[in-house]
């Protein structure tokens, strides 16, 4: 690791480390207690939760919702986003419809979806695919849609036929678009399933978060707005994995020199 | 007289752009025999890159037509290769990969395939760049991948605009000199559209002269020179000098012309 690079790891663990130190510091004497919690006191909350395993079994039950839901929306999204973009008959057709769809705020179809599978696991795995659905969609559509008509009439003057067209020029070409769709898809999987335990539901983060707030448990809020923070960590990481094992050409252009 | 292999009969075309029609060629006739290495040179925006584009069937002209080996071009036509100022390479395949397309396309053995990327490679002077992304590469290193992707599949035309526009000097001699050798030996039709007159004159068998939009043609020249030539002993050589100084006296008009229309 260069120097500048392991000289900005300490100066950003410094910095986490002073406000850690003041929000410790305000907490009581300038700021009641109530409002911010304090450090030390979510720590405990922390541990007790990881102590008696109830955080593992909630992390667990939110996880699946928000990772199930990922993983349908987004090959929904991206089967959906090829077929019409390849398809201009289908998506003349459907596009006032998926437009009308996509201006409608997802989390609202939240009641709905309790009437339809009740406030188990399945109504947060639906709402949770149905936002990541739109986004993945509406990107790979716009993938598919702006491939280069220059590459494809070069391919095809080396006598390629459509299916060679798909897999050597549209589909590479969209992947960019789709991991775009997919990155700004981790939070929203986050937000589907915590809302949708926010709303109803007796397991998960969100019922954690309600329940800690019931009971006026700053901390505990803290605790679980800190576990919900990491789980998007972890997904935010394995999308860029993916990423870099799947379009190994990026990183090439990042080395390179500009040119203007 | 054989018959030739691509002939332009009372070829036009214009476009239409935001509601205001622009006519690109008006009234192209020329024959073009198998084999011939043709220079098409002219002011910008004379239509020769249209001129291309529809002997590659990528859309019919508006009025006349282009026929093909005796055979009208309606569509794709598979029998032309084309090679743009953009390299049009895959940005996400490595070097190797990009020339091997076409090999994939025509469903070739793998063994035959790594054989001729390899050699390939080697002609066009990127042995040792097979994994390097077109995005890692220099614009000259692009246009030789480019190039040999081109010869990979071995088309019996070439239709070359400005290929070698972005080239240093010494590496556009040494790619001029590389083209010419390997089109008089695969016995290869070409089209070369360029502004460089000096080129022009060193390359062609032919060259076709445009007048400024809507280009049409005002002169065909025959070259002096042998179809065997020594490229690199061109500039003593008083054939040459000649060809290139026609030239030049028949394009500087149309550009003085087109510079006061612009006053």
């Amino acid at each position: 690791m260069p120097r500048s690079k392991a000289y900005m790891s300490l100066y950003r663990f410094l910095l986490a480390a002073t406000i850690v130190a003041l929000w410790q510091a305000v907490s009581g004497p300038l700021v009641p207690e109530f409002f911010i919690s304090r450090p030390s006191a979510i720590a405990e909350a922390l541990r007790r939760q990881i102590v008696s395993e109830s955080l593992f079994f909630h992390v667990g039950i939110t996880a699946t919702e928000a990772f199930s839901g990922f993983l349908i929306g987004a090959l929904a999204g991206v089967t959906a986003g090829v077929l019409l973009g390849r398809i201009p008959f289908l998506s003349d057709l459907l596009q006032p419809f998926i437009l009308a769809f996509y201006s409608l705020p997802k989390i609202a179809l939240a009641p709905l979806f309790i009437l339809w599978l009740g406030i188990g696991i399945w109504m947060k795995i639906v709402l949770t695919a149905t936002v990541v659905f739109f986004l993945v969609f509406l990107n790979t559509f716009t993938g598919v849609r702006s491939v280069s008509r220059e590459l494809v009439a070069i391919l095809k003057l080396m006598g390629a036929s459509e299916r060679h067209v798909l897999f050597k020029v549209v589909l590479p070409s969209a992947v960019a678009w789709v991991f775009a769709g997919l990155r700004i898809s981790v939070p929203y999987a986050l937000i589907g399933a915590i809302v949708g335990e926010l709303i109803a539901a007796n397991r998960g983060l969100g019922f954690v978060l309600a329940n800690a707030t019931g009971q006026f448990d700053t901390a505990g809020v803290f605790a679980a707005l800190i576990v919900i923070m990491l789980m998007a960590f972890v997904l935010n990481t394995m999308v860029r994995l993916l990423e870099r094992w799947l379009m190994p050409w990026k990183s090439g252009e990042l080395e390179r020199e500009i040119t203007i | 007289m054989t018959e030739p292999l691509i002939a332009f009969r009372g070829v036009g075309k214009s476009f239409h752009v935001e509601g205001r029609t622009v006519e690109a060629v008006r009234d192209v006739t020329v024959d073009i025999r198998r084999g011939e290495f043709i220079a098409l040179v002219g002011p910008s925006g004379c239509g020769k890159s249209t001129l291309l584009n529809m002997t590659a069937g990528l859309f019919p002209p508006s009025t006349g037509q282009v026929t093909y080996a005796g055979r009208v071009v309606a569509g794709i036509n598979r029998a032309t290769g084309y090679m743009t100022q953009n390299d049009h390479l895959l940005p996400w395949r490595t070097v190797a990969a990009n020339i091997q397309v076409p090999l994939e396309i025509q469903g070739r053995p793998r063994g035959e395939m790594r054989d001729k990327v390899g050699s390939l490679m080697e002609l066009v002077g990127l042995a040792g760049f097979e994994r390097s992304y077109p995005a890692q590469l220099s614009g000259g290193m692009r246009k030789r991948a480019a190039l040999a992707r081109l010869l990979a599949y071995d088309p019996e035309t070439l239709l070359l605009d400005e290929p070698f526009a972005a080239l240093d000097a010494q590496l556009r001699l040494h790619m001029q000199i590389e083209l010419l050798r390997l089109s008089r030996q695969l016995g290869k039709t070409v089209l070369f559209v360029t502004h460089d007159l000096d080129e022009a004159a060193a390359l062609c068998d032919r060259c076709v002269v445009f007048s400024p939009r809507p280009g049409a043609i005002r002169r065909v020249l025959d070259s002096p020179l042998p179809r065997e030539r020594d490229l690199l002993r061109l500039r003593r050589d008083p054939r040459w000098q000649e060809m290139s100084a026609e030239l030049w006296d028949l394009i500087t008009p149309m550009l003085t012309a087109s510079h006061a229309e612009h006053h």
